[in-house]
């Protein structure tokens, strides 16, 4: 290296290509993202897809309508109830199967409780993702106490295959009141708790305030859902636009941010929290007794020749299924609109401009889960 | 790739889902019929749902002129699925209005020997990552998409594992 030391060349920063992933335990599972950087600040953010792709929609041809509701299971692994749910609804549509009313009741608490799991599951990481080792042992704390209801109902903590064409497996354990008596005001006060730790600590603002902002136009250009959607100032809640199951029945809001950014996307999943306590304390005085299944609903379900889509608010956005009948016993097409899919899209346009350092926060705040987006 | 045996206990005659539109859709159908009337769609009721079916060649314009109705306003993409019908492509839009609170669904059939169809990314942002899907499982050509890379499958994987034509349950485990 010759060369005159004493001129002075103007020092160009290089645009720099960071690759992350897909083994990054910050992607919050198998996602990588290349991004491009001109100093600190990210030019341009490409995100790939399909580490996890199994065919599920292809799958689905292949089996039974009753074993495809495994497979639904296995699509979004933190909220298993409310996939199952709509894909049970899908089918129930085509066949204009009346559902007991207990079934519905029973359904709603599931749904409503998978929520408040999912979402400390993403308080929790959130928390990891901005430097935050705390709020992990909090939000895991409460979502274990969901998840042993889930396995006194279901039998399983994950994958628990428990919502029927028509109804139920089974019904609910005989301690099933006690246990959620037990249960909610644990909820209620771990959710403030939550609330307290984080929410307004000072780093935390910092490292979320005016970062990675969607915009309302934007969020519906790009199809985002469910809080992203939310939380870009849109009130817009499959409960309550096109009431499924009972949920008209049931008086709770639908909370909404104002600017877009990292922290409203969180603090609308908070405050989604203390709305389905809401919803469940009201389900739970109003359950009625009698039976879980539909009448007439026979082993191996042959729906008629038809196409249906149905949608419904899963923890993450508006899940929906395009289901197409050939009136055989196996479905012809199945096609899943996931919520974190678009939401995934659409973080390529929270990311103009931000910083490097922000990019996992950014990431984290979508909350998604790569088993749904990749199908 | 040969065609499927039927399957044992098959009923030829199944049973089809008939129409069942509440108020709102019935009024819904009339209005599409009437914006839509230039494009000769043919509109039929398909459980509570307004299902529309345009020409391929036509269908970036109706579906300007639904996002762009002020009554209609169709502003939010909700699914793009493709369907395969052994000699045809259904491509399907579920639109929403996230105002009016309505839905339509819109449908638009690609011959499988020119599987070719308008991308739909200057109306619906969103459409990017569906219509990129759609190119990778069933081998669509969506004209006029900047990026048609693989999306869920792998760079160089043989053969469009969402046609029916591929063998994916015809496999021997044991």
């Amino acid at each position: 290296m010759s060369g005159d030391l004493t001129t002075t060349r103007p020092l160009d920063t290089l645009e720099l290509m960071i690759n992350m992933g897909p083994q990054h335990p910050s992607t919050h599972g198998v996602f990588r993202m290349v991004v491009w950087v001109d100093g600190e600040r990210i030019v341009n953010m490409e995100p790939y897809i399909g580490y996890l792709h199994r065919g599920s929609e292809k799958l689905s041809e292949g089996e039974l309508y009753n074993q495809v509701i495994t497979l639904f299971d296995r699509l979004d692994y933190v909220s298993n109830f409310n996939n199952e749910l709509t894909f049970c609804m899908a089918i129930e549509k085509l066949m204009g199967v009346q559902v007991p009313e207990r079934a519905q009741y029973i359904r709603v608490i599931m749904c409503e409780l998978n929520r408040i799991a999912s979402h400390l599951l993403f308080y929790g990481t959130f928390g990891l993702d901005v430097g935050a080792m705390t709020p992990i042992m909090y939000g895991f704390r409460d979502r274990e106490r969901i998840q042993s209801i889930f396995e006194a109902v279901s039998g399983a903590r994950l994958m628990h295959n428990y919502f029927r064409v028509g109804g139920l497996r089974q019904d609910v354990p005989s301690d099933f009141r006690e246990r959620m008596e037990r249960l909610l005001p644990q909820l209620e006060q771990g959710v403030e708790e939550c609330d307290q730790l984080l929410s307004y600590n000072e780093v935390f603002l910092a490292r979320t305030r005016s970062i990675g902002v969607l915009t309302k136009e934007e969020a519906i250009a790009y199809g985002a859902s469910g809080p992203v959607l939310r939380a870009s100032g849109v009130p817009e809640d499959v409960r309550v636009s096109e009431p499924y199951s009972v949920y008209d029945r049931f008086d709770f809001n639908v909370p909404v941010g104002k600017k877009g950014d990292c922290w409203d996307r969180y603090y609308v999943r908070v405050e989604e929290m203390r709305e389905s306590l809401k919803i469940i304390r009201q389900v739970l005085a109003q359950l009625p007794d009698g039976p879980i299944m539909a009448a007439g609903v026979r082993r191996i379900i042959r729906p008629p020749r038809g196409e249906v889509y149905v949608r419904t608010e899963n923890p993450r956005g508006d899940f929906g299924v395009f289901l197409v009948s050939d009136g055989t016993d196996k479905p012809y097409r199945v096609k899943i609109r996931p919520p974190s899919f678009l939401n995934l899209q659409a973080m390529q346009a929270m990311m103009r401009n931000a910083y490097v350092a922000d990019v996992v926060v950014i990431l984290g705040s979508v909350d998604i889960v790569l088993g749904e987006v990749d199908r | 790739m040969a065609e499927q045996p039927p399957r044992p206990h098959r009923r030829e005659e199944a049973p089809t889902a008939g129409p069942a539109l509440d108020e709102r859709g019935t009024a819904l159908m009339a209005l599409l019929a009437d914006r839509l009337a230039t494009f000769q769609p043919q509109t039929a009721a398909v459980l509570d749902e307004v299902v529309v079916t345009v020409p391929r060649e036509r269908l970036v314009e109706v579906l300007e002129l639904l996002k762009g109705d002020e009554q209609l306003d169709f502003n939010y993409l909700r699914c793009l699925s493709v369907v395969d019908y052994k000699t045809y492509f259904e491509v399907v839009y579920h639109l929403w209005s996230l105002a009016k609170r309505h839905k339509a669904v819109v449908k638009v059939r690609v011959p499988y020997e020119d599987a070719k169809t308008p991308s739909v990314i200057p109306v619906y942002r969103g459409a990017d990552w569906y219509e990129r899907e759609g190119h990778d499982l069933f081998g669509l050509m969506f004209e006029g998409h900047p990026n048609l890379k693989p999306l869920l499958l792998y760079e160089g994987f043989d053969g469009y594992p969402g046609r029916k034509s591929f063998p994916f349950h015809e496999y021997n485990e044991w």
